[in-house]
């Protein structure tokens, strides 16, 4: 065996496995803040890489009309919601964040994208129009809905994952892209080249990881988040306002996940279906943390990366059947060790 | 200012097919213990969630003179009204002091911290099991946690739902001690119970709950000397 | 004249339940008519054609996740299972087709009993997970392998054919088809009508309580699932023999998501409604894939949109699909009607009053560190009833959970009339006369007080899935719901034995469980805190209850907290405290014993 060829599979696994682990994270994110399993995260990344790269081209990304159709709508969820009790300041208040704002960013969009802004800019450009995205997305699908049994929630979010891939087809065409990097800084190590891209997602992952695993734990807001999903009744009777959790949840996972994007598109062509293919690989990394744990989630999405790498060096043709196969005894192991004495009513 | 803390006018609760309730009025005079007793399925759980914000409700809630029907249950736990509920509704996975402070969740955190000590010296056995994780503690330990998580919202109205149900009988005598101990306080107390006679006793004033509506109240005095009540809900006092 | 208005017109002389059973007739000859309309379009039979594949794996689909509660995203892998296998036998080595459907069938089911095996046990949200990896590890297998055509597939497929005649045509397979549908639509009507479906019901929410009364969860869960495959198997042997060719495409996750959006979409209520999901879902599709590109214009596939929204909107307003909007057009289901007549159930002897019937010896039971039961040794007599009692957390649970074998012993023994049980699984303990309520009732809300108390009555029937579906154990079901009966009338709820548990008050429940525990026909009772939440009076009648169990032989042994209730009713009482026996003896000793008293009772009880 080649020692170099093995290092460049270990390299591709790892900056792979890093990307995984992002979006790993967020499936474990949003599940212990609402105890949805995440299928729409690929999404968020598919259109983070793709706004991303036509603002590099200096072409205006259609994901600000849907970022205001889903203002508007999420607009018209929360009042009929609260239809009950609902007064002038709040549907101004409501007004401003889900019609005015992605209305202004819009315009801003339209405004600067034609100046073709450093990379670094239209990073910038980019997280501003999914971000809102993510919380509105709470609002309309998963707030009516909040209450419900993980797997209702489960297949929601599958509805709306095909919804959005939809109109991620609609938006960009079946056409793919590719972005400019951030930056061209590349440093030889031994045989390898490490590039300022990949390190930048070497250290996004650590750090998201290290600073959620913080959140989460030490103060009492991040608490209150994790506790909306333990007990959703008991969080309301402490005061906690679980629709907020929820909509804080979804604006983490909306950032991630357009980083995630913008930082893979340098490297790869991504088509509107990307991101949903590189989402179910975190996923997996996800469930083998038991959607519980951000570190143990990292280290198996840098395993299921290194494994990816492997297989299609040495049996590209089973790649998919030996990554998937892969994660049964896991799920094996983990239904054995978490001690389900009893699953209630749903 | 009256000195009604809380005041229920006309209220009706849909609630699924079985409990319900229809036009029921109750007052909670500030520094008093209500209870409202009556059968499984009378209507008395509903009544507390609506009363909580946990239910939409049509009639009217006031709560120290301002209206809260349409107030979300945040709002109201913030506004000083805190429901202990009959499932408890612990933090499982969370340690004792987590679900604690997570109770003092509007409060500063100054406060949280004097009110955790306060918490700690009305329940010695939390203090204890500090850092137990709340679905590992019997039945007696999670009521008092229970309790001692809503008290730390500095609430001025404790509504206490089946607060005795499934505990044995030194337990209840504690949890009674301590509904005593809050009144005095200066805690006001609505007391939903299903142990009639333990209710009665610790109450200022009560109310019969049977099939949605209000059917008696009173005096807790002279409802637990009233034959009707003896016979249903009391029973001879025979040990 | 003068009669007239005494005497009950006609129709609702019917029972209602053979009223609803003429309305799925007539439903199901109406579908036969359809391709004999004159002038029907083509394309129309094609679209029931495809309705009624898709119906067939989504009837197995509602058993399995809305009755079951298991969420599956491999039904279309079992799809794909039996298409490969019918093409490969049927296009290359000539088989007929009509042979190959019992190989197909044979081999899909056999697929199930594997994936089955590894997917039945998991537990939560990790069985659907589960199903994603294989469904979606499978569906590339199906594309790389060289024996299955890898992407092309295998083309063509025979059609099917009758002597000389061949299923060409929409119209011809039309009534393969929708044979097979009707015939799964009744058989699983039947299943789910039975013992087995009764213990099918109660995996969701209540497969403890069901193991205690002797139904082998993991086994049923199994037989759900391969019943499912079962159905899915047809489907994709239909399939090959229409489409004439296979590719690995309509297998994939995307086709299994579709059918389970479809059984989403029917609701849960009724295996008819796999077939209103298929066509909801199937003629959405299609006109959607119509309508958009010429509403919008271009090629994009705007049908994925619109059909993810919808999905999320059934979801949102109806979370129990579209059945219950189906039903109320129909006529009610009338209650069953219970015989009397037949002859009763045999019953176990009860032992000897006076004789040891349980005997514990330094029973422990430790949680990681925690010691729960720590050595507690006691026993009791045959013909007593007999009181646990002891402080919130002194082991009282664990120690019943020991006892039926719902919870391993970490060391000590446990006999039940000389023979020992720790080691036995709650079935095997069931099987030899202990029934149990529990301290969190464990009923089914949906299912009707009668089917509740039937589900205790499970290991003195035998009945078994092929007898259910072929509606050859009616004469065991009207033995099992006369004992049900009986039981219900006992404990005083026969008012409402037609009701919806869920529609109970607690206190009810529990004494639902107690008539549940008794169709067990047990001779030793366990009964978790029977008193809590009733009234005094209802307290009152539930102690005549127990007394006169006891004066036919039954021994029972409970825990409770209401010492009144206690000390009124039992013979005998053991007393816990932090996992450990403090005291024994009759109820006028305990009262009195200082240790009972200043761990449990208090000073003023």
């Amino acid at each position: 065996m080649d020692s170099t060829i093995l290092l460049f599979l270990l390299q591709d696994g790892i900056t792979n496995g890093a990307l995984y682990g992002l979006l790993g994270i967020v499936t474990v994110l949003v599940f212990a803040v609402t105890r949805i399993i995440f299928v729409p995260q690929g999404e968020f990344v598919t259109y983070g890489a793709l706004t991303l790269a036509l603002l590099d081209t200096g072409r205006v990304p259609g994901t600000i009309w849907l970022l205001i159709g889903f203002g508007v709508v999420a607009f018209a969820v929360e009042l009929w919601m609260s239809r009950h009790d609902l007064n002038a300041r709040k549907i101004v208040r409501e007004a401003l964040i889900k019609i005015i704002l992605p209305c202004l960013i819009a315009l801003a969009v339209i405004w600067l994208a034609p100046m073709k802004l450093p990379p670094w800019a239209n990073l910038l450009i980019t997280l501003a129009i999914i971000t809102p995205m993510g919380p509105y997305l709470y609002t309309i699908a998963f707030r009516p809905v909040a209450e419900a049994s993980v797997l209702t929630l489960f297949i929601v979010a599958i509805g709306v994952h095909l919804s959005m891939q939809g109109l991620g087809l609609v938006l960009f065409g079946a056409e793919g892209l590719r972005g400019t990097p951030l930056s061209t800084l590349s440093l030889p190590v031994g045989p390898l080249v490490a590039t300022g891209q990949t390190l930048s997602i070497y250290v996004l992952t650590l750090v998201t990881m290290a600073a959620l695993t913080y959140f989460f734990n030490k103060p009492l807001f991040g608490k209150a988040l994790r506790a909306t999903a333990i007990n959703r009744l008991g969080a309301r009777l402490v005061g906690i306002r679980t629709s907020l959790s929820g909509a804080i949840a979804f604006v983490l996972a909306a950032i991630i996940g357009a980083l995630t994007g913008a930082l893979s598109a340098p490297m790869t062509t991504i088509y509107y279906d990307t991101g949903f293919l590189i989402g179910l690989k975190g996923f997996i990394a996800a469930i083998i943390g038991s959607l519980a744990s951000y570190p143990l989630t990292v280290i198996a999405a840098l395993a299921v990366g290194i494994a990816e790498a492997l297989a299609s060096f040495y049996a590209s043709q089973f790649k998919e059947v030996i990554v998937f196969t892969l994660i049964i005894p896991v799920l094996i192991w983990l239904s054995l060790s978490s001690h389900h004495v009893e699953e209630e009513e749903e | 200012m009256s000195d009604l803390l809380l005041s229920i006018r006309d209220l009706f609760v849909s609630y699924g097919k079985v409990e319900a309730v229809h036009g029921v009025s109750i007052d909670v005079p500030r520094g008093q213990i209500v209870t409202v007793i009556g059968a499984n399925g009378a209507g008395k759980t509903t009544l507390l969630n609506a009363a909580m914000g946990i239910l939409p409700a049509r009639g009217a809630i006031e709560f120290e003179g301002r209206n809260i029907l349409r107030q979300p249950v945040e709002d109201r736990v913030g506004g000083g009204m805190t429901l202990v509920p009959e499932r408890r509704e612990l933090f499982a996975t969370m340690p004792v002091e987590d679900n604690l402070l997570l109770g003092g969740f509007l409060i500063s955190s100054h406060e949280r911290a004097q009110q955790l000590e306060e918490v700690f010296t009305r329940f010695p056995r939390l203090k204890e099991r500090r850092r137990q994780l709340a679905g590992t503690l019997s039945g007696g330990e999670r009521q008092m946690l229970a309790m001692g998580r809503a008290l730390m919202a500095k609430p001025r109205l404790l509504m206490l739902d089946e607060p005795s149900l499934g505990l044995a009988p030194l337990i209840v005598a504690d949890i009674f001690a301590i509904i005593r101990d809050l009144r005095s306080a200066g805690v006001s107390i609505l007391l939903v119970e299903q142990n009639a006679r333990a209710a009665l006793r610790v109450a200022d004033s009560a109310y019969v709950m049977e099939l949605g509506e209000i059917t008696l109240h009173g005096k807790a005095a002279d409802l637990a000397a009233d034959p009707k009540i003896v016979e249903t809900y009391l029973g001879l006092a025979t040990h | 004249m003068s009669n007239t208005s005494a005497t009950s017109p006609p129709v609702s002389t019917t029972p209602a339940r053979s009223r609803r059973s003429i309305f799925f007739a007539t439903l199901a000859i109406i579908i036969f008519l359809v391709p004999l309309i004159p002038g029907i379009p083509v394309y129309w039979i094609t679209l029931l054609d495809n309705i009624g594949l898709a119906a067939l794996v989504a009837i197995g689909l509602i058993l399995l996740t809305g009755v079951g509660g298991m969420t599956s995203f491999g039904q279309a892998t079992f799809c794909g299972f039996a298409a490969y296998t019918t093409a490969v036998l049927c296009a290359y080595h000539g088989m007929s087709p009509w042979l190959s459907l019992f190989i197909a069938v044979a081999i899909t089911m056999l697929a199930a009993v594997v994936l089955g095996i590894i997917t039945v046990p998991l537990s939560g949200h990790f069985l659907p997970l589960g199903t994603l990896a294989w469904g979606i590890a499978i569906f590339y297998l199906f594309g790389k392998l060289d024996f299955l055509g890898r992407n092309d597939g295998i083309t063509p497929v025979p059609p099917l054919s009758i002597g000389g005649f061949q299923f060409f045509d929409s119209r011809s397979i039309f009534y393969v088809i929708w044979v097979f549908v009707i015939i799964a639509v009744f058989m699983t009507c039947n299943l789910l009508d039975s013992r087995t479906g009764r213990a099918i019901r109660a995996l969701r929410g209540a497969s403890s309580a069901a193991e205690s009364f002797g139904v082998d969860t993991t086994r049923t869960k199994l037989i759900v699932f391969v019943y499912a495959a079962l159905l899915a198997a047809i489907s994709g042997w239909l399939y090959a023999h229409m489409q004439r060719a296979v590719n690995p495409t309509p297998f994939g996750v995307g086709a299994s998501i579709e059918y389970l959006f479809m059984a989403v979409a029917g609701g849960a209520g009724h295996p008819a409604a796999a077939i209103f999901g298929a066509a909801f879902v199937t003629l959405l599709k299609e006109i959607l894939t119509r309508l958009l590109p010429f509403l919008f214009g271009g090629q994009a596939h705007y049908e994925e949109v619109v059909f993810g929204i919808v999905l999320v909107l059934i979801l949102q307003k109806s979370r129990m699909g579209l059945w219950p909007l189906v039903e109320r057009l129909l006529p009610q289901p009338a209650d069953p009607v219970i015989d009397r007549h037949v002859p009763a159930l045999s019953q176990r002897p009860r032992p000897e009053a006076g004789r040891k019937i349980l005997d514990l010896q330094m029973v422990r039971k430790q949680f990681q560190g925690l010691v729960a039961v720590n050595d507690v040794s006691f026993s009791i007599k045959a013909g007593e009833i007999a009181g646990l009692i002891g402080p919130n957390g002194a082991g009282k649970s664990t120690t019943f959970n020991l006892v039926t074998g719902t919870l391993p012993l970490t060391s000590g023994e446990i006999r039940y009339l000389d023979e020992r049980i720790d080691g036995l699984s709650p079935r095997q303990i069931a099987a030899r006369g202990i029934g149990r309520t529990f301290q969190h009732v464990k009923v089914l809300a949906d299912m009707s007080v009668l089917d509740n108390v039937a589900l205790g009555a499970h290991l003195r029937g035998s009945a078994g899935v092929v007898s259910a579906s072929l509606r050859l154990d009616r004469k065991e079901e009207a033995q099992l719901f006369a004992e049900a009966a009986r039981q219900i009338e006992r404990v005083g709820l026969g008012e409402h034995m037609h009701k919806q548990a869920g529609s109970l008050a607690l206190g009810q429940l529990r004494i639902l469980e107690i008539a549940r525990a008794l169709c067990l026909d047990p001779a030793l009772l366990l009964l978790d805190e029977p008193a809590a939440g009733l009234r005094h009076f209802e307290k009152q009648q539930l102690s005549t209850l127990l007394r006169q169990l006891r004066s036919e032989g039954m021994t029972v042994l409970l825990v409770e907290h209401d010492m009144g209730f206690v000390m009124n009713l039992t013979d005998h009482i053991v007393v816990l405290d932090f996992g450990t026996r403090i005291a024994e003896g009759t109820p006028a000793e305990v009262s009195k014993h200082p240790a009972v008293i200043q761990a449990y009772l208090g000073a003023d009880a």
